[in-house]
């Protein structure tokens, strides 16, 4: 399995990761290598397998619904990298 | 005799007789982090006060005679995962450089009741996602037996500490193999819980389905006494199950005449695998057979693919997870000229090279057209592996193997072959996809005097029972008291 250049940059995109060409260059080698190495999955028969999403019980336990204090807004706005009164500041998203 | 040379349980009950105080054990503690730690580099922040702070308060509770439990005043450290409050917490990253929490996960929470004073925050592979350290932001931690070698990783810093008797004991997590992985490559015991017995509730995320918490330690008492103090059921994690644990040292020393343990004839078929090693295990799989277990051979057909199987699973999750990292609500924000420029370039400078490579292997496992080849095939062959371990626990108590399929490898040898690298894991990951407990102690050393480690899996929720063949294997053999040159330094 070989990744062209084109399907690293989409990957990247679908991430969020602003790669270097460099770094482009360095995933398509590699992610191809992993990918060939993982490919042995294909020959194991599952068609009669279910899926395992997780190793805990598969169902999500009920609680009751109770009002617990949470953290105050300076408290939990401690970590912004920036910020408008009680808001996260972000760019501008709408022209 | 120095106080650091004491076991934990050693060191609580000295502290209980008022023998030695909380404050002396946290300075020598100190003192060792002082004359050794340049070297090893375990530590990524040490909180001097906030230790020697706690210890005053341990030894101010003997003294009223409300000693919190067999731990109260027994220094130990944490891996720098777990949220602690106004201590910054890195994750080994450089996106969270200078994140502080604003509160104390559930396992920091618990460790502050039982009385432990924190000495700091050890060194990691980034986001957990490694086995040598390497992968650190900041600088790799250097292996107590020879300084030239990885400790393992994740919790390769923990590991060190522990080792290099810097702490008493400490916390890692393991995902594929992060705690036992570097507890084998160190000489130490480490213990990956069920899946479900100890709250991931501030515990930065890796692969949710897989990561657990577990106690470090320099022997099989201490890993009981310090997974008791963790092993506590959480509704703040829809995962932690509401199982009550037993008492873990309660039955501890009552052998393991009768059991049968499993030897799967795979395992060491796989590749790698250094025949010192091997030997290592052998020997001891035969010690305990002398103690009166009975060896009983096993299959594990589907093991083969746990690699396959983990190394897209582990992704996958983990790129969902570190989607939260985006620069927006903590941790670094790079500007850029509209929002998803700040996206990338965030994530971009922030994260380091193989965690890029997991998020871009995750993100392509998940993407449109690719789900069902790779994502859910590895999925349903997680089942098989389970099944494989369902199987084998219907005829044996535990099964036995190496940890790892080498002794400490050279710092810079694996870390730019990424495939090389999680080789590592090969005996560790199955554990994980399973759910299932798994102990690594030393059971042997190389020529090169480097520990070589014995894995023991459990049945799920049947740690007590793993740590009871991991103390009849310790209690005969002095591994585990053996101490790394730089100790003597």
């Amino acid at each position: 399995m070989s990744l062209t250049q084109e399907e690293v940059r989409h990957v990247a995109g679908l991430a969020r990761l602003s790669l270097s060409e460099e770094e482009e260059t360095l995933m398509r080698t590699q992610l191809s290598a992993i990918l060939d190495a993982v490919a042995e999955l294909s020959g194991v028969d599952t068609s009669t397998v279910e899926p395992t999403s997780h190793a805990a019980g598969e169902v999500a336990p009920w609680r009751a619904d109770e009002v617990l204090p949470s953290f105050p807004p300076q408290k939990a706005l401690g970590n912004a990298p920036a910020k408008v009164g009680t808001s996260f500041a972000v760019p501008r998203i709408i022209e | 005799m120095e106080p650091t040379d004491l076991s934990m349980l050693e060191l609580g009950r000295k502290l209980g007789s008022g023998e030695l105080s909380s404050v002396e054990a946290v300075r020598a503690c100190l003192a060792r982090v002082d004359r050794l730690d340049g070297r090893v580099k375990a530590f990524l922040r040490v909180d001097r006060e906030g230790a020697l702070a706690q210890a005053e308060l341990a030894d101010r509770r003997r003294q009223e005679g409300r000693r919190a439990g067999p731990l109260d005043g027994v220094p130990v450290g944490l891996k720098d995962l777990f949220l602690t409050e106004g201590l910054p917490t890195t994750a080994g990253s450089r996106i969270l450089e200078s994140f502080v929490a604003p509160d104390d996960g559930t396992v920091v929470k618990l460790l502050r009741a039982a009385g432990t004073p924190i000495l700091g925050k050890t060194n990691m592979d980034e986001f957990a996602m490694g086995s040598s350290t390497e992968n650190s932001a900041f600088f790799p931690t250097r292996n107590p037996w020879n300084l030239e070698l990885s400790p393992g990783g994740s919790s390769g810093g923990s590991a060190a500490a522990v080792a290099a008797r810097m702490a008493f004991g400490a916390l890692g997590t393991d995902t594929g193999g992060s705690i036992r992985q570097p507890a084998a490559l160190t000489g130490t015991v480490g213990l990956k819980p069920t899946y479900g017995r100890v709250s991931r509730l501030g515990v930065v995320a890796f692969a949710s389905s897989l990561d657990q918490v577990g106690p470090m330690t320099r022997d099989v008492p201490d890993c009981a006494a310090l997974l008791q103090a963790i092993a506590v059921h959480d509704p703040g994690d829809s995962t932690s199950a509401p199982v009550k644990a037993p008492d873990y040292l309660a039955e501890i020393e009552a052998g393991v005449k009768g059991m049968k343990l499993g030897l799967p004839r795979e395992y060491l078929e796989l590749p790698g695998m250094d025949p010192e090693v091997r030997a290592a295990v052998e020997a001891a799989t035969l010690a305990l057979e002398k103690m009166g277990a009975q060896l009983v051979p096993v299959s594990l057909p589907h093991t083969r693919y746990a690699l396959a199987t983990y190394y897209l699973i582990a992704p996958a999750e983990a790129s969902s997870n570190l989607a939260r990292y985006d620069g927006v609500r903590y941790g670094l924000r790079v500007d850029g000229r509209n929002l998803l420029a700040m996206y990338g370039r965030t994530r971009d400078q922030g994260f380091g090279l193989e965690v890029k490579r997991r998020i871009m292997l995750g993100t392509y496992a998940l993407s449109a057209g690719y789900y069902d080849a790779y994502y859910l095939k590895a999925q349903k062959v997680r089942t098989l592996i389970k099944q494989d371990f369902v199987e084998a626990f219907r005829t044996v108590d535990a099964v036995l193997s190496p940890t790892s399929p080498t002794a400490a490898f050279r710092i810079g040898e694996k870390v730019s072959d990424p495939l090389a690298m999680y080789l590592n894991d090969v005996f560790t990951l199955p554990c994980n996809l399973a759910g299932l407990p798994g102990l690594s102690l030393p059971c042997g050393f190389t020529r090169a005097n480097l520990p070589i480690g014995l894995q023991i899996l459990g049945k799920p929720w049947d740690e007590a029972r793993v740590l009871r063949i991991a103390r009849a294997f310790e209690r005969e053999h002095d591994f585990h008291r053996r101490t790394p040159p730089l100790g003597a330094a």
